[in-house]
């Protein structure tokens, strides 16, 4: 950004910043509308529909996609991958924006933004999972915070806090999983105390365990995903070792995301089964149900497996941006698609444009933030001090 | 037999006061929660409701709440199937169709006050209790406005205030318990003008609705419509014909929805305790594994190096001996060409001097 364009004497109106700049300031006035005329001023939600897009997306899907962190510094660090230590630092940036971004993004959806400290500070509701999920977010998001200080330490030379936090890594990575395994079961078991609001075939004593193991997919693709990005559009931000191991990346998780599909496929037909809902196949939702099962399950645990046999990069890359997709559709359909389905369409929700506004908008500057860490810190590049240091 | 609100109102006395009985109600336990010991209800018949609203009128009153868009003695509003809304705590429906002799019935929705709600149950500030006198009450003070409250409740009363920008709280029925507890009627109960309402100990009440299906058989479903619902609610329901004909909801069952969510939670301290264990165990082999390959990898080396040394040396020692074995030969080849060179001066010297001598 600023300083390349400077550098490089580019001017700042390139396309990125100019879609970027309408986006903020588009952001800007919906929040304001939003916090001075209320919820209602800007969403579609109703008595009927409490949680709308802003749960559904920035909260739903923002903490599944950002899983990548504590996939991949678990697959470094306690499974002893290293040759994906080059994920780990674009993983933990992004999975640290991520969360970043879905705590700012909740001021938004709650009535009352100042009082999110409440569960903690002043009553603690322990039987609620939103309690659950409130704990290990806000936990989460500071270990990922505690990950990624060594980079702006690198970048701002100072080594022996930088060297402090470094010897940390083995006791956060334990602690992230721990977090990780707990919040992102408990954002699918949010939903378990309303079984007779949600489709029975999203609804199942299993909802945990799939949004955990969706979420592992998500993780998985989201890094090869997001070095396919890097690769394109930050090429001249990765080093030697960074370009080399891109299609070992793209490959190795390829082949764990293919068989996390394929687990993922077994239980999601167990739990078919254990509900005994096969009836239900044969009506609309049944359609839709195996669109997502097939489609975005199924399919894609098939094309990563063939992409990783014929070592078809090109087709690893397609895969993960699908597989991404499946996830988005399956909390959509959990959170709003196929919740409510009881209901006459007329009480139905469908998001305002301005709760899809502020969905863009919160991407949108994630995307900055993430743009300008990497132009400026060693995310793509080992820092020349600590070459080969870990 | 018939029994009058005022006699409740004795009674009321009774169940306000006792409710010093301490009894923890929590989900997942082995005991069966049946509701805190005296705790009140509602009675709601709907053979006796004419739908007049006045119910609706009285909840709007002794609560507060915003007038409504067109006044509570407009039954034209009966028209339309409405819900609870933030300003108002209780709806009256009318059901045509539903009972063609009779005309049409009545349902009255408001919070039923579950015996263990899904609202305190999902709330992570605990903004939601239920009373010892049986009202699910709402602390404004704490609530974050997450509406996880709404998503929970499986009869869709909480409602939002969804306009006020700044302070918007949940809104829904207290079974008015600033006034229970002060030994009054709820509003809804004091302004019904047919005793479609009744107020007393829940216990009582089921005796009683128990009592008018055994006396009128043919006038009401065999069914006390939240004696098991979601594990049982304070508000009880008679009904002239089957429940979800008056639009209330039959397949809920008769789980508590804090069991809902038991296993769930009770994962949390299993992860919390063995997740560690098993990622150390993980590291430990993936670090032992490196380990020995990396003593293996030395170990070739070592071997390698040896062998390697082990044939220099040899292919020194043969090189050595055969330089040592060239070096006699060519000593013992100077050594007999010396001496056959030492030999001959002597035999040309003879030679010589017979040469010598002969001339």
């Amino acid at each position: 950004m600023s300083e390349d364009t400077a550098a490089t004497g580019k001017s700042y109106f390139t396309p990125f910043n100019i879609i970027a700049g309408l986006i903020v300031i588009m952001g800007l006035v919906l929040t304001v509308i939003r916090f001075t005329g209320g919820l209602a001023a800007t969403t579609n939600l109703s008595d009927y529909n409490p949680w709308g897009l802003w749960i559904g997306f920035d909260l739903l899907v923002g903490v599944a996609l950002a899983s990548g962190g504590y996939v991949t510094s678990a697959a470094v660090y306690l499974f002893g991958m290293k040759k994906y230590h080059s994920a780990l630092r674009p993983a933990i940036l992004t999975g640290f924006l991520g969360y970043a971004l879905v705590v700012l993004a909740l001021h938004y959806d709650v009535g009352r933004p100042l009082r999110l400290p409440y569960p903690f500070l002043v009553q603690q509701g322990t039987t609620s999972l939103l309690f659950e999920v409130g704990a290990c977010v806000a936990l989460y998001l500071t270990v990922l915070f505690v990950e990624f200080t060594p980079v702006p330490l690198e970048w701002l030379g100072f080594k022996r806090a930088r060297n402090l936090v470094v010897k940390l890594t083995l006791l956060l990575t334990i602690f992230g999983v721990v977090l990780s395994t707990l919040h992102q079961s408990s954002l699918g078991a949010l939903f378990l105390i309303a079984p007779s609001k949600l489709h029975p075939l999203w609804y199942s004593p299993y909802l945990p365990v799939y949004f955990f193991v969706s979420s592992i997919i998500a993780g998985l693709s989201m890094v090869i995903f997001e070095s396919t990005l890097s690769g394109r559009f930050f090429k001249h931000k990765m080093d030697e070792t960074h370009l080399a191991e891109k299609d070992t990346i793209a490959l190795g998780f390829g082949k764990a995301a293919s068989f996390v599909l394929a687990g993922y496929f077994i239980v999601k037909v167990i739990g078919i089964s254990a509900g005994n809902n096969w009836h239900f196949l044969q009506t609309g939702y049944g359609a839709w149900f195996l669109v997502e099962l097939l489609g975005f399950v199924a399919l894609p645990c098939f094309l990563y497996a063939v992409g990783v046999r014929d070592k078809n990069v090109t087709l690893i890359k397609w895969t993960a941006v699908w597989t991404v997709l499946g996830v988005v559709i399956n909390r959509f359909n959990v959170s709003m698609i196929a919740f409510n389905w009881h209901l006459p369409a007329s009480e139905r929700y469908f998001p305002h444009w301005m709760e899809i506004g502020i969905s863009v908008f919160i991407v949108t500057v994630g995307l900055i933030i993430f743009k300008f860490i990497v132009n400026r810190m060693p995310i793509l590049y080992e820092h020349p001090d600590y070459k080969s240091a870990h | 037999m018939s029994i009058s609100r005022r006699k409740f109102l004795g009674w009321l006395a009774a169940a306000g006061l006792s409710t010093s009985v301490t009894r923890t109600a929590r989900a997942a336990t082995t005991q069966h929660f049946t509701g805190y010991p005296d705790s009140v209800g509602v009675l709601f018949d709907n053979t006796r409701c004419i739908g007049c609203r006045k119910c609706e009128a009285g909840c709007n009153k002794v609560n507060e709440l915003a007038a409504p868009d067109q006044p509570f003695d407009d039954l034209a509003v009966l028209d339309n199937q409405r819900r609870t809304s933030a300003r108002s705590y209780t709806v009256v429906n009318r059901y045509d169709q539903v009972n063609y002799l009779k005309g049409p019935l009545y349902r009255k929705i408001q919070c039923n006050h579950c015996l263990e709600p899904a609202c305190a149950s999902a709330c992570f500030v605990r903004a939601f209790a239920k009373s010892k006198i049986g009202a699910v009450t709402y602390d404004e003070t704490v609530c974050v406005g997450c509406r996880y409250c709404m998503i929970a409740c499986p009869f869709e009363i909480p409602t939002y205030e969804y306009d006020n920008a700044i302070t918007p709280r949940v809104m829904k029925c207290t079974l008015c318990y600033p006034r229970i507890s002060k030994g009054l009627l709820p509003g809804c109960v004091e302004s019904c003008p047919t005793e479609a309402l009744t107020y007393a100990k829940r216990e009582d009440l089921l005796q009683i609705a128990r009592e008018r299906i055994r006396r009128f058989p043919q006038r009401y479903v065999d069914h006390i419509y939240g004696e098991h619902e979601m594990g049982g609610t304070s508000w009880l329901y008679l009904s002239a014909v089957p429940f979800r004909q008056i639009g209330m909801r039959e397949d809920l069952g008769v789980t508590p929805a804090p069991e809902l969510t038991a296993g769930a939670l009770s994962g949390v301290p299993i992860v919390v305790g063995m997740w560690p264990v098993l990622l150390t165990g993980i590291y430990a082999i993936s670090k032992r594994k490196e380990k020995l390959a990396s003593e293996e990898k030395e170990l070739a080396v070592t071997t390698a190096v040896e062998q390697a040394e082990a044939a220099a040396e040899a292919k020194l020692a043969e090189a050595l001996a055969q330089a040592d074995e060239e070096k006699k030969k060519a000593i013992d080849i100077e050594v007999q060409k010396a001496l056959e060179e030492a030999a001959r001066p002597e035999t040309e010297e003879a030679e010589k001097s017979e040469t010598e001598e002969d001339s």
